[in-house]
């Protein structure tokens, strides 16, 4: 069985500053980090290794340092790591991303195996689209399961899976066939510390390094900035906001008049509030049904 | 564990490890470097300067592409009280010439720079690996070490402690004490930036010309300790440090003295206008030659602070790093090459050759300072105190004549430390320089 692992090396968000004059990320000098995102689904591909054997690759496609990001992937125990870069790939928005990385993930199912998954995190920090795992299941046409918490069963032998799928209001149960393209969602597994033999292998391995041809790439423009529809129009820094907290003397009050000042204060502050609640309360119980409150 | 088994284990990616491994990686040998923080120098803390002779003796053309900030062309050495400075001013071309002597640098960069030149010779690094102890064979040789990893345990001829000040594993393996707070220094430092114009101008700089401030005196509020102030390209490192048991006995807090040095009417306009970005602290050992723990072992050496090796008088560490860690490195690859056991008595070896060096001969020099300046510890706030008043006191003029100023200097200088005390201040110093 093989397993890929999209990864991306993304700015350390906590350690990023913004421009002040251009708005846009300074990254220059910033320390580099897998996506955490994505370390969920390489972590998920790893287990999925250990109980039913296989091989899992990490795939990137980012500038030449992205290589340390890849390295750093398999000191935790990925098999192999290939890092797709070209400077026509220079400027990618999701659509040329996708479209670069499906490119790639053909040439490792014809170069090292026909994956049966295709791992990613559910989104990057720096892009935050979450549209490039889903783009690449559109070109490859896998199955895709997006925002998945757990693989509940998976059968290798009879080519089938069945994840649960954090959705909106609840829980989603899905089955379906493989390959699939499955993105992670956070807090569903805990990364694993590499062994000292995955920590020796990954400082020695070679990493495979393809640029465009060596992808199988030949409409460049599809890549790049070329290939990207998307065009960043304004960037700009929210106003910082500041309220000050209130404080509610409760110390030798009834509740009664606790909640008194509570509801005086709330209604000083959001003066519409206290008629929307008496109407909403008339609507409910009846004139009657209103309390002295 | 591993079944790979390597020449030699370097745990530590410092200025001592670094040289270690690189010397050994250079003329063959089979080095696995082990490094706990994220990458080399994450975890490296320093004022910090270059010296360039301990560098040039492992990578001779390293002004090619280290990244360098600055080269010294000045050194004021300040004598402070709480509101002037009496200083001592050296500045010389001569420090402009092709191949300078000192640099500022900043360790985050220079560390990878060297670890770098460390994995192009051939040795293998693994970062985010601690080392939690040393492994024996039956006989209690050093075969190897333990890591925090998973099957985490890898053998070696020999291994080469280069783990810091703290020296945790050689500890954990019995074979150093703890270090004592009397011969230990806690510094802290920040950067503060500045543009390029600026700090060239305020210190009468042209292109990389640095400036380096090295201050004593009522900053370390009578605590034994120094000031720092060094230009880099676009930052000016500064710091101040004081022995840690001082710092319990005074109950002074190390950012608190920071505070008051920063805001030092002498220091304060250096910073004007720069904006912190980065603070930092770290131990400085600096107990001195009485302080030097057992350096060899069967199967283990010691090389760089985890050996003490600070000459606290000079502000000299990272080049007694490097030199020991080259010079271990040296001794390793001739046993190597001569395929000799690398028992304690041939890394004996090592003791000898630094015994020739400038490393064991200044330790050995300045061996009685540490316990002079701890038994002394006036020397850090009367003299400041009296040199400056005297220097206030020559330098106003105010209708008083030059002999009766004289007296009134001299006066307050057998006031506050009779005759015989400043005559034994100075008869003790220069014994304990000698």
């Amino acid at each position: 069985m093989h397993i890929v692992v999209c990864v991306k090396q993304v700015p350390d968000s906590a350690q990023i500053r913004v421009h002040p004059v251009t708005n846009t990320i300074m990254r220059q000098g910033v320390p580099t980090i897998i996506n955490p995102y994505d370390l969920f689904a390489l972590e998920e591909a790893l287990r999925l290794r250990d109980r039913f054997g296989g091989e899992v690759t990490v795939l990137t496609m980012g500038p030449p340092m992205a290589e340390d990001s890849l390295r750093k992937a398999m000191t935790f125990g990925a098999d192999r790591a290939v890092l797709l870069t070209d400077r026509f790939f220079a400027g990618s928005d999701t659509l040329a991303t996708s479209f670069a990385l499906a490119m790639a993930l053909k040439k490792i199912g014809e170069e090292f195996g026909e994956p049966s998954i295709v791992f990613t995190g559910k989104q990057t920090i720096d892009g935050d689209t979450a549209q490039v795992g889903p783009g690449i299941a559109k070109r490859l046409k896998l199955n895709q399961l997006t925002y998945v918490v757990k693989i509940s069963d998976f059968d290798p032998e009879n080519g089938g899976i069945t994840v649960e799928r954090r959705a909106e209001g609840g829980v989603q149960i899905l089955s379906t066939k493989l390959p699939v393209l499955i993105t992670m969602l956070e807090g569903s597994n805990e990364m694993r510390r590499g062994s000292l033999d995955d920590a020796l292998r990954a400082a020695k391995a070679e990493v495979v390094k393809w640029n465009a041809a060596d992808a199988g790439i030949e409409d460049l423009t599809k890549c790049g900035l070329r290939g990207s529809p998307t065009i960043v129009k304004k960037v700009f820094a929210p106003e910082a906001r500041s309220e000050k907290a209130q404080a509610i003397e409760t110390k030798d009050q009834s509740m009664e008049a606790i909640a008194h000042s509570f509801m005086a204060a709330l209604f000083q502050r959001q003066p519409e509030l206290e008629g929307e609640l008496l109407r909403f309360a008339a609507t409910q119980y009846g004139q009657e049904g209103l309390g002295h409150g | 564990m591993s079944d790979e088994h390597f020449d030699a284990i370097v745990v530590g990616a410092g200025p001592s490890g670094n040289a270690a491994a690189y010397t050994m990686a250079k003329e063959g040998l089979k080095v696995l470097q082990l490094e706990r923080g994220e990458y080399p120098g994450s975890k490296n803390v320093q004022g910090a300067i270059l010296y360039a002779n301990a560098l040039e003796e492992i990578i001779p053309d390293f002004r090619e592409d280290a990244p360098l900030e600055r080269h010294v062309i000045e050194q004021r050495m300040w004598t402070m009280d709480d509101a002037s400075h009496v200083g001592m001013h050296y500045r010389s071309d001569d420090f402009n010439e092709e191949k300078p002597n000192r640099y500022t640098i900043i360790r985050a960069q220079f560390d990878k720079w060297f670890s770098r030149k460390v994995r192009d010779a051939g040795a293998t690094l693994l970062c985010e690996t601690t080392v939690t102890e040393l492994v024996r064979d039956s006989k209690g040789r050093v075969i190897g070490v333990r890591t925090d990893r998973n099957a985490g345990k890898v053998f070696a001829d020999v291994v080469i402690l280069a783990e810091g000040v703290n020296g945790l594993v050689g500890q954990r393996s019995g074979l150093r004490s703890e270090v004592a707070p009397d011969s230990v220094a806690l510094a802290v430092k920040e950067m503060h930036f500045l543009p390029r114009e600026v700090i060239e101008s305020r210190f009468n700089l042209k292109g990389d010309e640095g400036v380096v401030i090295e201050a004593m005196g009522t900053i370390t509020n009578g605590m034994t300790g120094t000031g720092f102030l060094y230009t880099n390209q676009e930052s000016i490192s500064v710091g101040i440090g004081c022995i840690v048991s001082d710092f319990a006995e005074n109950g002074t807090t190390p950012y608190g003295l920071l505070e008051a040095f920063k805001n030092h009417p002498s220091i304060k306009p250096l910073l004007a206008g720069s904006e912190c970005k980065e603070y930092a602290s770290h131990l400085i050992p600096e107990g001195g030659y009485n302080a030097i723990p057992e350096l060899v072992g069967d199967g283990w050496i010691v090389v760089g602070d985890a050996g003490q090796f600070v000459n606290a008088v000079h502000r000299e560490g990272s080049n007694l790093a490097m030199t020991t860690g080259r010079i271990a490195g040296e001794t390793v690859v001739w046993l190597n090459r001569r395929r000799e056991e690398m028992s304690k008595a041939n890394l004996a070896e090592y003791k000898k050759r630094l015994e020739q060096t400038f490393v064991m001969k200044d330790l050995k020099k300045y061996r009685r300072i540490p316990d002079f300046l701890h038994a002394n510890k006036h020397v850090f706030t009367l003299y400041p105190k009296l040199f400056n008043s005297a220097a206030q006191s020559w330098f106003r003029v105010d209708g008083i004549d030059k002999r009766s100023k004289e007296k009134q200097i001299m006066g307050a200088f057998r006031k506050s430390r009779s005759v015989l005390g400043l005559v034994g201040d100075a008869f003790k110093l220069a014994r304990a320089w000698r």
